[in-house]
């Protein structure tokens, strides 16, 4: 179960999923199928009346060559199985990643809680689960459905649904509570109180989506649906009015017979839109397949659409714009200190300080003035953690006291103490957070009297001999300076937001940063626009704002107190590490918890749609070539003038209305790659990318089936088919 | 094609922008600011009627209130205009005497002038009295141009409000557009009209006789019809109606005496739609649209004459054998006052406007310009088409190229920061299907009547030509004729006239829906993901939509028409 991974290959075929999509489409001839799509559905009425033709024609009554009768009906029902094609093809590579989902969602015994508070349990079936009920989890145990851990910590492999091994922790409180059902835990025990229904779990969610079992057309898709089956009336009428034309036609000139009925259709069959109509739903399943891929679980096929249409996005600041973590770049020493001393306390102050910030303290003071780590146990010293009260943490060393933070919360301790804060620090921790950084200021306190010698034998800061003066007279307090931490702004990140910005997408950075840092970090970042000192009413009244503008905005959350904005954003992408709130909030989950993301699901989108627009007007442009071929072929003997609308000069009127037929089958298939690949995407302006795309489908839809129709022409004269 | 023709064309674009701009911002100022800046003298006559008429200045609707309006109040002008025409009889101001109009012709001349067509299977000189003419034709020579405008009023309005329902009032916008843009203007053209020799009197029609029998037998005197006309075709021209007052229209004496008269009623044409562009960007407050649908209008009428002229240039090898000298372009059919050129421009205006008077016999003219006329109203009447209404026909294309080429950049598609969705697109179809599924089912059906063979004067392509060119002029409300077609009989005075009934009135309930629906909307702010709709580029796919769902549906008719014909002759 754990090696299943829902990452299909990136691969475009392969022979057993070809094979299974060959028989599917065969499955999908059944009319109840087509009647989905209306333009497939005339297709399919076409080729099963130009069947009865043919039958009709076999009994020497024909009205022309039952041979040439049956290669139409052939090549009409090939154009409907081509599409089909298409459509398994795309869903076959789903249907491949929900049988490995389904694996991972056995039917598990689960250990139910008889009583809240208890740890007493009773085996029940998992499938008996209903929300609101306590199931214990326990090491090896595979957690039956979706649910909050309420109680405990532990381990737990995501594998079945992230495809990532490497196990994550999952813990009561805070923003890693949320379990989903098939994955397995690893070490420990957790109580879940479960959150879905047998049925409604992520999982079958995920399954459902990638099945395309319950894809709906997205609102562009109506409105494209509207447009093709318009224009498959239009052609429907034009092709029905011109046997009475042809039979008029007859009639005054007394030349030739009216146009046939196999003319007829295979001339509506090449003009309705069956190279869109055939590829439409190949288009919005593999853009979901693309979404997949990129490891987001969508739980719309609308939310990937609009995720094409966003033109604000809402960024973290940090994890997203910034690396997580600060790092110290510099230290800048008070008035009367050297920048040798306040390194040296610095890095004593963060050898016990373990996060990556106290890290980067040690490393810098290594790097700019050589001082090297020192081991904790020979110094005696006690390490004083942060606290909400104090906000600040330090070491004790044999009576001196060190400390680091806030700029506030030095001053604080200070002045409380009787000492001087000097404005230069102030200054220079003012002028570290105009910047972008993060002033982190050092001082100490030392249990010798005011007015005694302050330079004290620090003999370079050489660990283990520190030696302070213990001379009577109270505490000394002496601001020894500030630490620069920085924020490092990710590579490449700045070229990603001017990407967006071409795009017209407008990009606002989220932070709980005072105004400064966060400006001057939105700066560096090259982001337009920033939310500082952000809440989370905050955050959902600047969503409401934009939207209120007429915008559609996108963001990306982990936290239950991110939920109420993700529910508000139109696209709102939960982490899958986050909490059960945001992601029933959301309507995206990244598997891969990278808020980065959001970018690539932009993508995803806007490609949909371009496929889709791109398709459309390549399948419309294609008419007027086949107008050219059939239409003169239609009218040799009535009027025989019509010929020169004959561009291609083809062989003859049976192999002009075949070759037409046959190209407008093969072109599906020829597009299939692409209709499943997307068109390619470019970051342009829309002006730009217009442009190119209608040059691309527009004028190659044009220009394609006139060589085309030519080529198979003589082909088909060649094989002698006609 | 002669360098006459492309003087003339390019003269009659200038002259209309030159003339057209001003009036487009004045129609603006008209139909949105209260009092009209430049024309207070005329509010207390507004107050009057409104008080009159009982509704209120500012009354609001929205767009079934709206609808409802414009349909109860064209019932109305259809149920008054067919009873005079069935009474004139009993009726003063008929010197001639003429009895009342048949049932199936009096439904279709009602429906004509209702819908804007004015498509006429009578002569006026012969079947109508004066007051027919006067207070039956004229005024609803008047109030369908102002139903057209006002139509547009309120679709820009829908554009430019966001999340309103209220669309502006329909009665206030019919008696601002007729009392300070309609009758000012027609009273100016009238003068002018009279000034060059057209007839304005209520004498009856004069006898003359002969100076000298045309043969022997024929009768020795002559009558010559008089009657109010120049009251008629000012507003006829200026509000893209066209119904003549006479039968032959602008090719009569008395409809366009002079050479002056005519190059000022091809002005008169276009004059009106030109403006609506302008109008339009003002309404919308975005005066780039106005010029971006101004120029697509031009660059396809531009295709059109230019096709048309090309054709009527052309030596036909038929008479060239002969030895006929063809430089000045083809004559037939043409009066020879005015000449192939000034034929060729105002057969083009005339079809592309949706005005539908003549000043030549299109019947005559080569097929290829009969062919360009027959696709400029098979379009939709979206080159400047019908006052009002020409430009929301062209909005709807607009809104389908917004829709195909904003799916092409992957982004939903929006005009004007309205994204255009299922029911906007669905409204949008039907617009555009309505009328060409009349042109289509009625030419089919005329060719499967068994009577068809008398009702057109040539059996072949050209037969057909002329029946696919009446059933385009009237599912597209345009209203003139391949004169060859006897269309006053029953199956075709019906047909016809269900035709402009339903080209009329379905786009017009299509559009003010979609104007409920973008009103209703957001507007997006534009950034540089939109798709800006008044580039050039945008604009040139705007007339390649336009041409290619036209050729599209219409190819295969006008294959076995005018092509057929063509490709036979040269």
């Amino acid at each position: 179960m754990t090696e299943s991974t829902p990452k299909p290959s990136g691969q475009l075929l392969n022979a057993p999923l070809l094979k299974r999509a060959l028989l599917d489409a065969l499955r999908k001839l059944n009319p109840l199928h087509q009647l989905k799509n209306p333009v497939m559905f005339v297709v399919w009425v076409c080729s099963a009346f130009v069947t009865l033709l043919w039958l009709h024609s076999l009994g020497g009554h024909g009205e022309a060559r039952s041979g040439f009768i049956l290669q139409i009906a052939l090549w009409l029902w090939f154009t409907l199985f081509f599409a089909n094609v298409a459509e398994a093809l795309a869903e076959g590579r789903g249907k491949a990643q929900a049988d490995a989902l389904r694996g991972s969602r056995k039917d598990v015994i689960a250990k139910k809680l008889l009583k809240e508070g208890d740890r007493a349990w009773a085996p029940v079936e998992g499938s008996t689960l209903r929300v609101g009920d306590l199931v214990l989890v326990e090491a090896g145990d595979t957690i039956p459905l979706d649910g909050e851990v309420v109680e405990g910590i532990s381990s737990v492999n995501e594998a079945a649904v992230t495809g990532e091994s490497a196990p994550v922790i999952r813990e009561s409180g805070g923003d890693r509570s949320a379990v989903t059902g098939g994955t397995e835990v690893l070490s420990d025990w957790i109580v879940i109180r479960i959150s879905s229904n047998p049925g409604d779990s992520f999982l079958d969610r995920m399954i459902a989506m990638v099945e395309g079992a319950k894809r709906q057309k997205t609102p562009n898709e109506i409105a494209l649906d509207i447009l093709l089956a318009s224009l498959t009336l239009i052609f429907l009428l034009a092709v029905a009015t011109l046997l009475p034309f042809s039979q008029f036609a007859v009639k005054v000139t007394g030349l030739g017979l009216p146009i046939t009925l196999t003319v007829l259709v295979a001339l509506l069959v090449c003009l309705i839109p069956t190279t869109i109509g055939g590829l439409l739903s190949a288009i919005g399943i593999a853009g979901m397949d693309r979404m997949i891929r990129a490891n987001v679980v969508s739980t719309s096929g609308r939310a990937v659409e609009a995720a094409g249409d966003v033109d604000v996005l809402l960024l973290d600041k940090t994890g997203t714009i910034t690396l997580g973590n600060r790092e110290a770049v510099a230290f800048v020493p008070a008035p009367g200190v050297t920048e040798a001393e306040l390194a040296d306390a610095a890095q004593l102050a963060s050898l016990p300080d373990e996060t990556p910030e106290g890290r980067s303290i040690v490393v810098l003071a290594k790097e700019a003035c050589g001082l090297r780590e020192r081991g904790l146990e020979k110094l005696h010293m006690s390490f004083v953690p942060f606290t909400a009260q104090t906000r600040m943490s330090g070491v004790d060393v044999e009576g001196r006291r060190i400390r680091k933070g806030a700029s506030e919360s030095v001053a604080a301790w200070i002045q409380a103490e009787g000492g001087e804060y000097p404005d230069e620090v102030r200054t220079a921790s003012e002028r570290i957070a105009r910047e972008g950084g993060t002033p982190l200021v050092v001082a100490e306190m030392l249990p010798s009297a005011p007015g005694a010698d302050l330079r004290r034998p620090w003999g370079g800061g050489r660990g283990g001999d520190v030696e302070a003066p213990q001379e009577p007279g109270g505490p000394t307090h002496r601001v020894l300076g500030v630490i620069h931490l920085k924020d490092i702004v990710k590579g490449g990140i700045r070229e990603r937001f001017a990407e967006l910005r071409r795009m017209g997408i407008k990009t606002v950075m989220v932070t709980g940063d005072n105004p400064l840092t966060a400006a001057a970090i939105a700066a560096e970042a090259g982001v337009d626009d920033f939310l500082a000192q952000a809440t989370p009413e905050r955050k959902l009244r600047l969503i409401r704002d934009y939207q209120a503008g007429g915008r559609l905005v996108a963001m990306t959350g982990d936290g239950t107190n991110d939920a109420p904005a993700l529910a508000q954003a139109d696209v709102a992408v939960a982490m899958n590490t986050g909490t059960q709130a945001a992601k029933e909030a959301g309507n995206m989950v990244d598997l891969d918890s990278n808020p980065t993301k959001l970018i690539e699901i932009v993508r995803i989108g806007k490609q949909m749609l371009m496929t889709r627009g791109s398709l459309t007007t390549f399948s419309i442009a294609n008419d007027v070539a086949k107008y050219f071929a059939i239409l003169p072929a239609a009218f040799l003997l009535t009027y025989p003038q019509l010929k020169a609308l004959d561009l291609m000069r083809l062989h003859s009127p049976e192999s002009a209305v075949l070759s037409a037929v046959i190209f407008n089958a093969l072109i599906i298939v020829v597009l299939i790659p692409l209709a499943l690949r997307g068109v390619k995407f470019r970051t342009l302006p829309a002006a730009d990318l217009l442009r190119r795309n209608l040059f691309l489908y527009g004028l190659g839809g044009l220009a394609v089936p006139f060589i085309g129709i030519k080529a198979i022409d003589l082909l088909v004269v060649a094989m002698r088919l006609v | 094609m002669s360098p006459l023709l492309v003087i003339l064309f390019l003269s009659l674009l200038a002259v209309c922008f030159l003339l057209g701009r001003p009036l487009g911002e004045y129609l603006g100022d008209v139909l949105e600011r209260e009092p009209v800046p430049s024309a207070r003298f005329l509010s207390i006559l507004e107050r009057r009627i409104y008080h009159l008429m009982g509704i209120e200045a500012g009354d609001r609707m929205d767009w079934r209130q709206y609808l409802g309006a414009v349909l109860a109040f064209n019932l109305v002008g259809f149920l008054f205009l067919l009873a005079l025409l069935r009474l004139q009889q009993h009726l003063p101001l008929n010197p001639q005497g003429f009895g009342p109009m048949s049932w199936p012709l009096a439904f279709n001349t009602a429906m004509s002038f209702v819908t804007n067509t004015n498509w006429q299977a009578y002569s006026g000189e012969t079947a109508l009295s004066y007051l027919s003419q006067a207070l039956g034709l004229t005024v609803q020579n008047f109030l369908s141009a102002a139903t057209g405008i006002a139509v547009m009023a309120a679709v820009a309005r829908g554009i430019r409000r966001r999340k309103a329902t209220n669309l502006g009032s329909f009665w206030v916008d019919l008696v601002r557009v007729t009392l300070y843009v309609l009758l000012p203007l027609a009273v100016i053209f009238a003068l002018f009209l009279v000034s060059q020799g057209v007839v304005q009197t209520w004498m009856p029609s004069v006898q003359a006789l002969w100076l000298a029998p045309a043969a022997a037998g024929a009768p020795t005197h002559q009558v010559i019809a008089l009657g109010p006309a120049a009251s008629q075709i000012a507003i006829k021209m200026l509000g893209t109606n066209g119904g003549g007052f006479f039968g032959v229209n602008g090719a009569h004496p008395f409809e366009n005496p002079t050479a002056l008269s005519n190059l000022v009623q091809i002005v008169s044409i276009l004059l009106l739609p030109a403006a609506c562009c302008f109008t339009f960007g003002k309404l919308v407050r975005d005066r780039r649209q106005g010029w971006a649908l101004f120029l697509a209008m031009s660059i396809l009428l531009a295709l059109g004459t230019g096709l048309a002229g090309w054709a009527e240039h052309r030596a036909v090898p038929a008479l060239t054998q002969p030895g006929v000298v063809q430089t000045a372009g083809s004559l037939e059919g043409k009066e020879v006052r005015f000449g192939s050129e000034s034929s060729v421009v105002w057969s083009t205006a005339t079809t592309a406007a949706s005005n539908g008077s003549v000043n030549a016999q299109h019947d005559a003219m080569a097929p290829l310009a009969g062919l360009s006329q027959m696709v400029l109203m098979q379009i939709g009447e979206v080159a400047f088409g019908g006052v009002g209404s020409g430009l929301y026909g062209m909005l709807i294309f607009v809104i389908i190229a917004v829709f195909v080429s904003g799916l092409m950049v992957g982004r939903t598609p929006e005009y004007l920061g309205k994204k255009v969705e299922a029911f906007d697109m669905k409204m949008a179809a039907l617009v555009v299907l309505i009328p060409s599924v009349a042109v289509l089912v009625g030419t089919a059906a005329t060719v499967m009547h068994g009577q068809v063979g008398q009702w057109i004067s040539n059996p072949g392509p050209h037969g057909f030509s002329q029946i696919l060119y009446a059933w385009s002029s009237a599912a597209n409300n345009n209203g003139s004729a391949f004169a060859g077609l006897s269309a006053d009989n029953t199956f075709l005075n019906i047909g016809l006239g269900i035709a402009m009934l339903l080209g009329r009135f379905a786009p017009i309930g299509a559009v003010l829906a979609l104007a409920g629906s973008l009103a209703s909307k957001k507007r997006t702010p534009p950034g540089p993901g939109t798709l800006p709709t008044h580039s050039l580029f945008f604009i040139g796919v705007l007339v390649g939509i336009v041409l290619l769902v036209g050729a599209l549906t219409f190819l295969p008719a006008l294959a076995v028409g005018p092509l057929a014909e063509h490709f036979a002759a040269f």
